[in-house]
């Protein structure tokens, strides 16, 4: 492995100082580093943060490789920013089996453009009626320690609380996407203002809000951590905010969707905006804000969602739930928290890196940027303007709901243990 | 006049009067012995019908073939919301062999403004009711059924509702011909108010230019018109109510309620009518219940239209309608 030298960027948006990395470590952290043997990156005016680290990802192999192979996947993470992703299990079979996850980590570990952490099924074929091996899952190669039905909630309190208890055993995390399954039957997005207009089917906020107030309360009566996923309104940042007050383990997250985007555009009866948990109001959107800022909310996660273009070319009540997101999340988050002045580069790669790394126990990630550590890093020009461009993605699905829109900042280099994933905003 | 359409909210006060003053002169046609204007000949309109509607579909056909238009009946089984042909398949199908109109009706809300707006086909998109969400010719029949009883016939030309009380009844959550209705009867200066339980009252109403109400019987004598929404006895089972016998007590219409509206006052249904759930049969069979002849003015109202959207009125300026 040579050296690299990065001249001049801001580390975590502070001082501009210079950063050596030598092999797969950061060698040097300081200012008029000597460049000798070294590739130099002039990076005056750009931020250094660690890798970005994303906690939801869907890579969708095994089983819809139409839409994302792992591959490819990792291709837009580090394209996005991003050193490590945790793939959901939501795949086809479920990733519910040690075989499954393993097989997972394996195509990880090929594609080289950023670590991959399977993330296990809670129960079964996500069904919800019996609890996977979850041991097994994380005794296996795979070493997972994040457990989710995501893409389905798992609302028999009884299973959620043997699951809870039963990832104690070896420092597991249950994270679960918050749904209440009758309130939400024939659900196609918020409900409120716009749903009565619209006549499509109303996804309260109350049934997020009520699993989520159920699941604080039993991780608290059996002394576990529980993780919310994909976070959305207003009243279940109330209630992660109360949980954490009684002292309660629980984490959460946003997506930078929900960050940005209301309801208001399902006007357009156009499938690019529907998405799980659905787009809400202007004051859920303010309110998330808000709460990542004062840390109620934990981290960014993307739950980027690759679909084929098939299953968004169509009628509202047909289309496929979700968006891509790895290679526009950090850009959003520049634009509605960085911009707006409610987080500073350092509470970006906080939320977006630290944190995130820290939940799902991804070793290597998340580390200061500092001398001796490994070199997971991004590289982010922060002055740039474009308009979002989906046929340049590197994923293999185009549903973004920012095509043409203008959004800032750039990932110019991404490095995953000193190695260039991108140079210069392109896959190395 | 616009380009499609596809939402009762979409017309302006002028756009609704306009169809309904045209609507006066094609009703003109349903007294002649030969009821055909030769206006839409050899031009072909599709009626796409993902769901099945026996009433619309035959009030669309008796409307185009009225203006002589050449008719193509597609009858979709279920919906392309079930595996199958994709609604973009099927309309670039139609786009291929020619259509010079589309009248869409589909379980899903939207599809029709998909249709219109993903620049699938080119042609004008008539919307025949679509999921929960909007149903305009049902609305402007509706409407020209109570100009003309609550204003007259040749009276009513150029006017609109202005200052007539209009109350709706009924499952309004579900409905289609409430929420177009809501918009139209807004438009055209009515006040509207809704009554029904609760539970079939969509959350976010408040935003909605119209009252709501629970209480059938004080909203009765202050009404023009009371309007009859189909309550389908299965939503009993998702317990939007308790019993069958519970909800007619408390919104069903009887002849005891009847009495208690304004003399002038008429009883409306959009059809089909449940009897014995909504209304009685004393109610349904009374001469002010004007049933059939709203289904006689949805033919007058499809011929204006189809009329006016397929140029057969050069001097308007046409003009796309986005929402």
């Amino acid at each position: 492995m040579s050296k690299i030298l990065i001249r001049g960027a801001k580390v975590l948006g502070g001082e501009a100082q210079d950063v050596l990395i030598d092999g797969e470590t950061i060698a040097e952290v300081g200012t008029d580093l000597s460049a000798e043997g070294a590739t130099v990156i002039e990076a005056e005016g750009r931020i250094l943060l660690p890798g970005l680290v994303d906690l939801h990802t869907h890579l969708r192999e095994p089983g819809r490789e139409d839409s994302e192979t792992v591959l490819t996947g990792t291709r837009a993470a580090a394209s996005g920013g991003y050193t490590a992703v945790f793939a959901m299990a939501n795949t086809f079979p479920v990733a519910d089996t040690a075989g499954v996850v393993e097989q997972v980590y394996r195509l990880g570990k090929e594609s080289g453009y950023c670590d991959v952490q399977p993330i296990g099924a809670v129960t079964v074929g996500l069904e919800g009626k019996k609890l996977a091996e979850l041991g097994a899952m994380h005794d296996s190669a795979a070493g997972v320690t994040v457990f989710s039905d995501d893409g389905k909630c798992v609302d028999d309190a009884v299973i959620m609380r043997r699951a809870l208890e039963y990832v104690k055993a070896f420092g597991g995390v249950v994270a679960q996407h918050a749904q209440e399954p009758r309130l939400t039957e024939g659900a196609q997005m918020n409900e409120g203002v716009v749903s009565a207009e619209l006549g499509l089917g109303g996804w309260p906020a109350v049934a997020e809000e009520s699993i989520i107030a159920r699941d604080v309360l039993l991780a608290e009566h059996v002394g576990s951590r529980v993780h919310i996923c994909h976070l959305s309104t207003a009243g279940s940042v109330e209630i992660v905010r109360w949980a954490k007050s009684r002292g309660i383990d629980v984490t959460a997250e946003v997506t930078p969707h929900h960050l940005l985007l209301t309801d208001e555009l399902v006007r357009s009866y156009n499938p690019v905006y529907k998405v799980n948990p659905p787009l809400r109001t202007e004051r859920d959107v303010m309110a998330l804000r808000e709460a990542l800022a004062d840390g109620t909310i934990d981290i960014v996660a993307t739950d980027h969602a690759p679909h084929p273009h098939e299953d968004k070319d169509c009628e509202w009540a047909a289309a496929a739930m979700g968006m891509v997101g790895l290679e526009t999340a950090l850009s959003v988050v520049q634009e509605t928290m960085v911009e707006t002045g409610l987080l500073d580069w350092a509470g970006v790669a906080d939320r977006m890196s630290v944190k995130p790394a820290q939940i799902g126990q991804a070793k290597g990630h998340g580390r200061p940027v500092s001398a001796g550590e490994p070199a997971n890093l991004t590289l982010v020009d922060p002055a740039y303007r474009g308009a979002v461009d989906p046929a340049g993605f590197a994923s293999r699905s185009r549903n973004t709901p920012y095509e043409g829109r203008e959004l800032p900042g750039r990932v110019t280099h991404t490095f995953l243990r000193g190695r260039a994933t991108v140079v210069d905003g392109k896959l190395a | 006049m616009m380009r499609h359409l596809i939402s009762a909210a979409d017309l302006t006060r002028d756009d609704a009067v306009l169809i309904l003053d045209t609507a006066e002169e094609m009703a003109r046609v349903a007294d002649r012995p030969i009821k055909k204007l030769p206006t839409l000949r050899g031009r072909t309109i599709c009626n796409l019908f993902f769901e099945d509607s026996t009433r619309t579909r035959i009030s669309f056909e008796a409307a185009e073939k009225r203006l002589s238009a050449d008719v193509i009946n597609f009858a979709a089984k279920g919906s392309s919301v079930s595996k199958g042909e994709s609604l973009k398949d099927t309309a670039q199908t139609l786009e291929a062999m020619g259509v010079d109109a589309v009248v869409i009706r589909h379980s899903a809300s939207g599809a029709p403004y998909r249709l219109a707006t993903s620049g699938w086909i080119d042609a004008p998109v008539i919307n025949a009711g679509d999921g929960t969400h909007q149903h305009p010719t049902q609305a402007l029949l509706d409407a020209f059924t109570m100009r003309r009883r609550l204003v007259g016939r040749d009276a009513g030309l150029g006017q609109d509702l202005a200052g007539k009380r209009i109350t709706l009844v009924g499952d309004v959550l579900h409905s289609r011909v409430a929420r177009s209705n809501v918009d139209l009867l807004h438009t055209l200066g009515a006040e509207v108010t809704l009554v029904a339980p609760p539970t079939l009252v969509p959350v976010g109403v408040e935003t909605w230019p119209c009252a709501v109400s629970y209480d059938l019987d004080s909203v009765l004598p202050k009404s023009d018109a009371v309007m009859m929404l189909r309550v389908q006895r299965e939503r009993m089972n998702a317990a939007f109510f308790p019993t069958e016998r519970e909800y007619s007590r408390r919104y069903g219409l009887d002849g005891d309620r009847m009495a208690k509206m304004p003399e002038h006052a008429i009883v409306m249904h959009p059809g089909p009518m449940v009897r014995g759930m909504e209304i009685t049969a004393e109610v349904a069979d009374s001469d002010r219940c004007t049933v059939v002849e709203q289904v006689a003015n949805g033919v007058s109202i499809r011929m204006a239209v189809l009329y006016l959207l397929l140029g057969g009125n050069e001097s308007q300026t046409t003009r796309t309608e986005e929402k």
